[in-house]
Formats: structure tokens, sequence, C-alpha cells
């Protein structure tokens, strides 16, 4: 199991966004976290990458508990994630995006920034050239140069995907890829996770379309009210009834 | 990318370092010597809180305490301990520096406008310390008689003085002012620099690819007050005299003009408005009374129409020439 949450539980107040989850990762896999919205879903990657630390429960990467780490000691452990507000860096070019996210793998401090030391140097072309591939795996060649808010919406989200994926993760977080995006450009998207898939990074994502989660996930988790319902393979948890209930729920409730 | 000596970045910066450096020998006017002079002082000053500010994106509202500690520990190490002043400058740099970590350290556990107020908190302690303390800095009587720079010796039996010569005062600082812009534009264009440019463009994506934000600024805001007490080092030197409002927050608030005026996070920008805002504040004498207000007005156009400086401005033209010219 290459990562794990273990009776993860969150109270901001008197609300508890997160009750008593546990679900694996195994390497390899895409795994989908979905629920109706307020599910407590976002909650979960906050969790994980450190942004809110648990009330209680276990937050394991390859066995080793990554629990109340800050968001830049998680990501150093090899988890990238994405935000569900398309986040780039506005005002540098895409390219520099890409430059600066490699900028983990890299060492260089102050002091070789002062001496201009061969290190620094062999540094800057590193993450050059982890950029320069990611161009072209994300197909973004053409907006090279562009500063990164002035570039289409869907072209901004792989560009967020690429700065999490410039990191070289282990395990990528994906909140709502597809969000605000429409359903050709959907399919581009789908690729490009396929691909990050198929060159061995393991992903987590949430989502809201139901068809691009049974199109590409090995495995469903479901939450509802911070709880998990349902789990399992896509077609097992899409004829689940708690889960069709949970996402019809609020319509009985107005009737009964 | 282009490497010739005729590209633009290099040809602009290079003419303007041969124009200052030939100025003095033009003019015998004392009056502009002092203006250049403290021109480099300021550029100095603004070019060290552009590089927190403009380049990291923490506005620093501290400038003038910096400023104030490093002239102050330069003028009483070189009065008091009668020590030299090339070992003073340097350890007021490192003073203002170590006050910078202790007073980075809480305040930028804020954010934003809270920093800000953070500083400015900071800067009013710094400035009324200096006040009262008056065994150790005589308070408002202030530090009177500061020597000038001790000579350099040449070989040949030559040497250059620095007291009562404005020419080689001059030379001294515009060096020391070239020195600061060379470690700033290669802490800027390093990977510390992106490290800065992250912090400052989102930091909450800079901490999720495995950047730590606080380590980050704090690089940026100690850098910044080394040269911050540097400025000050230099000016303590040159006028001799120090009174607490040296450290004062209108010294925060005259530096943090000068940056905005000539462009936050461009290298040129601080320069510019270090050399021209004095030079305009000054000619404006002739209007007495109504010399504020004039300077004040002239002040808020410049930010209505030009928002990121002069250097802005001159970059959209650039960039229209450039396209009509595509």
């Amino acid at each position: 199991m290459l990562f794990q949450i273990i009776g993860l539980t969150k109270s901001f107040g008197g609300l508890t966004a997160v009750n008593d989850l546990s679900f694996g990762i195994e390497e390899g896999q895409i795994v989908s976290v979905i629920g109706p919205n307020g599910a407590g879903k976002s909650t979960v990657f906050n969790l994980v990458t450190g942004v809110h630390h648990p009330s209680a429960g276990r937050i394991e990467l390859m066995g080793q508990s990554i629990g109340g780490l800050k968001p830049y000691q998680v990501a150093r452990q090899g988890i990238a994630r994405t935000f569900q507000s398309t986040t780039v860096f506005a005002q540098d070019t895409v390219f520099e995006n890409l430059v600066i996210g490699h900028r983990l793998r890299t060492g260089s401090g102050l002091f070789s920034a002062l001496l201009g030391s061969a290190r620094e140097h062999g540094d800057c072309n590193k993450s050059m050239a982890k950029a320069e591939e990611l161009l072209s795996f994300l197909d973004l060649e053409r907006y090279r140069n562009e500063a990164a808010g002035n570039i289409p919406q869907e072209s901004q989200k792989r560009l967020s995907i690429g700065i999490a994926l410039a990191t070289e993760p282990r395990l990528l977080l994906l909140d709502e890829p597809t969000g605000g995006v429409n359903l050709e450009e959907d399919n581009s998207l789908i690729r490009i996770i396929q691909k990050i898939k198929a060159s061995g990074v393991t992903i987590c994502l949430i989502e809201h379309k139901m068809k691009m989660v049974m199109d590409i996930s090995d495995h469903v988790v479901v939450l509802s009210y911070g709880s998990k319902i349902a789990e399992g393979d896509p077609q097992s948890v899409s004829r689940n009834k708690s889960v069709i209930e949970a996402y019809l729920g609020p319509g009985y409730a107005a009737k009964g | 990318m282009n490497k010739s000596l005729l590209r633009p970045g290099f040809l602009i910066p290079a003419v303007i370092v041969l124009v200052a450096v030939a100025a003095p020998l033009f003019s015998e006017n004392r009056y502009l010597h002092h203006l250049m002079i403290m021109a480099c002082i300021w550029g100095i000053a603004a070019t060290a809180l552009n590089l927190v500010m403009g380049y990291a994106g923490q506005v620093n509202l501290a400038h003038g305490a910096f400023f104030g500690i490093g002239a102050y520990t330069s003028g009483l190490l070189m009065l008091k301990l009668g020590i030299g002043f090339w070992i003073a400058l340097p350890l007021a740099c490192l003073t203002a520096a170590l006050f910078g970590l202790l007073i980075g350290m809480p305040s930028l556990r804020t954010k934003g406008a809270y920093f800000a107020i953070g500083t400015l908190c900071f800067n009013v302690i710094v400035t009324v310390i200096i006040d009262r303390w008056e065994d150790l800095t005589e308070g408002q009587r202030g530090l009177l008689g500061i020597p000038s720079p001790s000579p350099i010796p040449l070989p040949f039996g030559l040497t250059i003085h620095f007291d009562n010569n404005m020419i080689t005062t001059y030379y001294l600082f515009l060096a020391m002012l070239l020195v600061t812009l060379f470690i700033t534009r290669r802490i800027v264009t390093s990977l510390t620099g992106k490290n800065f440019r992250a912090v400052k463009g989102n930091e909450e994506l800079a901490a999720s690819i495995g950047i730590n934000p606080f380590r980050t600024k704090l690089i940026a805001f100690v850098t910044s007050t080394f040269f911050a007490g540097l400025a000050g080092g230099l000016y303590a030197s040159y006028i001799g005299f120090l009174s607490p409002d040296i450290s004062d927050f209108h010294v925060t608030f005259e530096v943090l003009i000068q940056v905005m005026f000539g462009g936050l996070g461009t290298m040129a920008g601080p320069i510019i408005g270090a050399t021209f805002l004095p030079m305009i504040s000054e000619t404006l004498h002739a209007l007495a009374a109504y010399r504020m207000v004039t300077y004040g007005i002239m002040l808020i156009v410049v930010i209505i129409f030009l928002p990121s400086g002069i250097m802005g401005g001159l970059k959209l033209l650039w960039a229209k020439r450039t396209k009509a010219k595509s």
C-alpha cells in the first residue's frame, strides 16, 4: 500500500467535516474520492497535504506517518497537489511556472546564488530540462512564453497539473481537474491523467463528473457528511444503494 | 538568447553607469555632488527595500529602523570605540541583519496588511529606544562628529582621502551601490529569486511544491536589512551627525515612495526613484509653503497613471514599440 488514511477525523468547532475515514491507495492506481457538495472531499486533501491538521487519525505514505507535517514538508515527502480553483503563478510565463515547480528537486540556496556556483548552474539547467519535458508532455509548447494568467482555462488546468508533476511526486492529488471546463476539453484532461498514470505516478482525484470517474478510476471512495458510505470498483459503487440515496437524499428529505 | 553587448538589457545600464561615473567631472557644483552622494545612499536603501517588497512581496514598513540601526551602529563604533570605518561598516550591516532576523522571525508569521502594521510598530519601537537610551545614543542631542571613511592606502605611497572630498566620497558610495545592485541581481535571477517570486505570486501554491514560505521570506527580509544597514552606515559617515529622526518611519515612507515611484520589482526602479524624487523635492523648495502640496499631487498623479512606476510605464512603451514593429 503506497498511501493510507486510518481513522481520519477533523472537526471545525462543532462541525465534523471528516469522520473516522479510512482508505488506502495502491501504487499505480487512480483512486477517485466522490460525494455530494460538502461531503468533506477537499478537507481530506487539505488534511493530507498539511493545510489542516487532523483532530484524530493517521496519514501514512509508504508506512511513514506524515500527519502534522507542514504543506511544504508534505510536498518534499512526494505528495503533490492541485487546487480546486485553478492555481498557477499568473504573472510568470508558462515555462517559468514549470521551472519553479522543479525547485523541490534542486538544492541551491542563497550562497549558491551569490557565488553563481556550478551547483546553481547545474540546478538551473536541470529545472529547465524538466520544464521542456513537461511542456511537450502537456502539449503546452505554444503558450511557452505567455503569462500563465492569460492562457485559456483548460490550459491553465493542464499547467497546474504540470507544476505539481514538476516536483516528481509519488502521489498526485487532483482536486476537480475538470471543474469549470467543457465536455470536449474534459477528454484532453482525461488523456493527460491517463498518461500520468502510465508514467508511473499514483493518482488520487476528487471529481464531480460521474462519467469521468467511471471511465478512469481503478477504485472509488464515496463520502457523505464526512463519512465513507461506500468504496469499491466504479461499477459496484454506481449500483450501491446508499450512494444513490446520498446523491438524491435532499429530494427525499424535502418530501418527507 | 541575445548575448550581444548591444542588447538593451546590457547597453542601457552600461550607459547609465558611464554617465554616473563621468558626471562629477563635468561640474564643480558641490550641491550637485551632494545630491548625487545622497542618491547613492537612498539608491542602496531603496534597492534593499525593493528586494523584500518588490521581489518577495512583503511590505516591510520597518525599513527606516534598519537604516537607523546601521547608521547608529557604525556611528557609535567609530565615535565611542574608535573603530575604523572599514571595520565599522560591515559590523553595521551585520547588526542590521541580526536585528532583521530578530524582528523578521515574529513579524513574518503574519501576512499582508498585518505584516505591514507589525513591522511599522517595530519601526516606532526602534526609534523610541534610540531616542530614550541617552547613555548610549545621546538621545535628541544626537551623535556629533562621526568621522569620514578612513583613507584607502594605494601602492607607491598614494592614498585616497574621503574627508572633505565629495568626489572621492561619491565614487566610494557609487561603488557600494553597484556592488549592492550586482548582488541583488544575482539573487533575483537565481533559483532563490524564483522562490521569492513564487511566494509573492501565491504562497499556498509555493508551499504545495515544496517551497518553505517562511524561510524564503526570512532570507529576503534579512538580506534586505543587511543592505539597509549598509546605506545607514554610509549615511552616518557622510553626514557626520545622527539623531533619532534617521530611523523614523518617515524614512521608511520616503524610501517606500522612491521604490514605488521608480517601479516595484525592477532593478532600475529604486535607482530612478532614489535619484529623481529627492531632486524634485529640492527643486520644489522654490514653492515654499506649496512645496509638499505639489509634491503630494505629483505622487498621486504618478501612482494613478503609472501604478507600476516609471519603469512599469517604460516597459509598456517598449512592449508597444516592439509589437508595432513585428
